[in-house]
């Protein structure tokens, strides 16, 4: 064998820039995307009023991210084409040409069917059918319907990245309760302000690719506007959870000061023109969007917090 | 000209397949922990009412 043999082979016959290294068929998962599918769903499994075998909690953990991991890959099969316009999505394995379009949707629905079994197998079968109904929601109610189709695209669609807390929680009780609901509803509620201001600052982005987000459809002055609007609920829903099963005096002090930071931002933003936006290279949207990701962040981390203190008779209002 | 080990294609192979199977050996890890702590706890034991029934 020479190098020229290995020039020739299959892989550059066609067209692949490199042949993929293990990191890139990971990467397909959206390992970023899985870090707050872990991390929301863990939360879930903890803050649920039942003690859970540690293994078969890793377990739960495990395999509810390879399921949001696999949601990634099919989205990353279907939306090649626009990946490869957008400049935030170009590096992606797929529109580097490391890995094929055929591969992702294997590796997609091979890890679908196997993160679902094997939660059924760990947990219960509930858990296991929330799991391939959430799989279905990401990858094909949001992927191939509602992201190129209408506006509301982020706020419909957030529901998938919100499902994890509610797997979580059914993988450890085997049935719903309100809390779940309202750790989705957290989740459910930043999305549209977390994605608009991404929107704002990527500019083009999703213009150029085609994708009828809402700075696209009704311009930017409408987004900034909805950011506020949008920010103002989630505050009043943020806040209010407090009072619920899975809040307590941590919780409603991490709310009420990250609430206000939040809406602070949302006020600046809807208050801004584009002008001024250009001025500083969109400092004000990039750091709201900063701080969005440490808001649900702590979010969780507060809800984590009053159930580990709970058994110690700290957590809580009780 | 011959084959040069250090290719950088075959450096990228090495990564892809020791990859896969320290993927399956964790795996394999998983299963049998799982499978332990199942049986300790008797989650695939026969109800009781069942043994009476035979």
């Amino acid at each position: 064998m020479s190098d020229a043999s290995i020039n020739a082979s299959p892989a550059r016959k066609k067209g692949r820039v490199d042949e993929a290294s293990f990191g890139d068929y990971f990467a397909l998962l959206k390992p970023r995307v899985m870090s707050l599918v872990v991390f929301t769903a863990l939360v879930g499994l903890v803050a649920a009023p039942v003690t859970v075998h540690p293994v078969i909690g890793f377990c739960a953990i495990l395999f509810i991210a390879i399921g949001g991991g696999a949601s990634g890959a099919l989205n990353m099969w279907w939306d090649a084409d626009i990946d490869r316009v957008m400049k935030r999505t170009k590096g992606r394995p797929i529109p580097t040409g490391k890995v094929e379009e055929g591969e992702a949707l294997a590796i997609g629905l091979a890890l679908s069917g196997l993160s679902v079994i094997m939660l059924a197998l760990a947990t219960n079968i509930f858990a296991g059918a929330f799991l391939a109904f959430t799989i279905f929601f990401y990858a094909v109610v949001y992927t191939m319907w509602l992201k190129r189709s209408t506006p509301q695209n982020i706020v419909i669609g957030g529901a998938a990245g919100a499902f994890p807390p509610v797997i979580g929680w059914i993988a450890a009780t085997g049935s719903m309760a309100v809390e779940p609901w309202l750790m989705f509803a957290l989740t459910f509620m930043w999305t549209p302000p977390h994605f608009w201001a991404l929107a704002l600052f990527m500019r083009s982005d999703y213009d150029d690719a085609g994708v009828p987000m809402l700075t696209v459809t009704h311009g930017r002055r409408a987004t900034r506007v909805h950011i506020l609007v949008y920010t103002a609920l989630l505050a009043i829903f943020a806040v209010g959870t407090s009072f619920s099963g899975v809040g307590g005096p941590i919780y409603l002090t991490v709310s009420l000061v990250l609430n206000a930071l939040f809406l602070r931002g949302a006020w600046t933003i809807s208050r801004r023109d584009e002008d001024d936006a250009e001025a500083d290279n969109f400092k004000v949207e990039r750091g709201f969007f900063k701080l969005s990701l440490l808001y649900l962040f702590l979010h969780f981390g507060a809800i984590l917090a009053e159930a580990l203190l709970k058994p110690y008779g700290l957590g809580g209002w009780s | 000209m011959s084959l040069r080990k250090s290719h950088e294609l075959h450096e990228r192979r090495f990564s892809r397949n020791l990859g896969v199977a320290l993927t399956l050996a964790a795996f394999i890890v998983i299963i049998f922990g799982l499978t332990v702590v199942k049986v300790t706890r008797g989650d695939f034991e026969p109800p009781r009412g069942a043994e009476v029934q035979n």
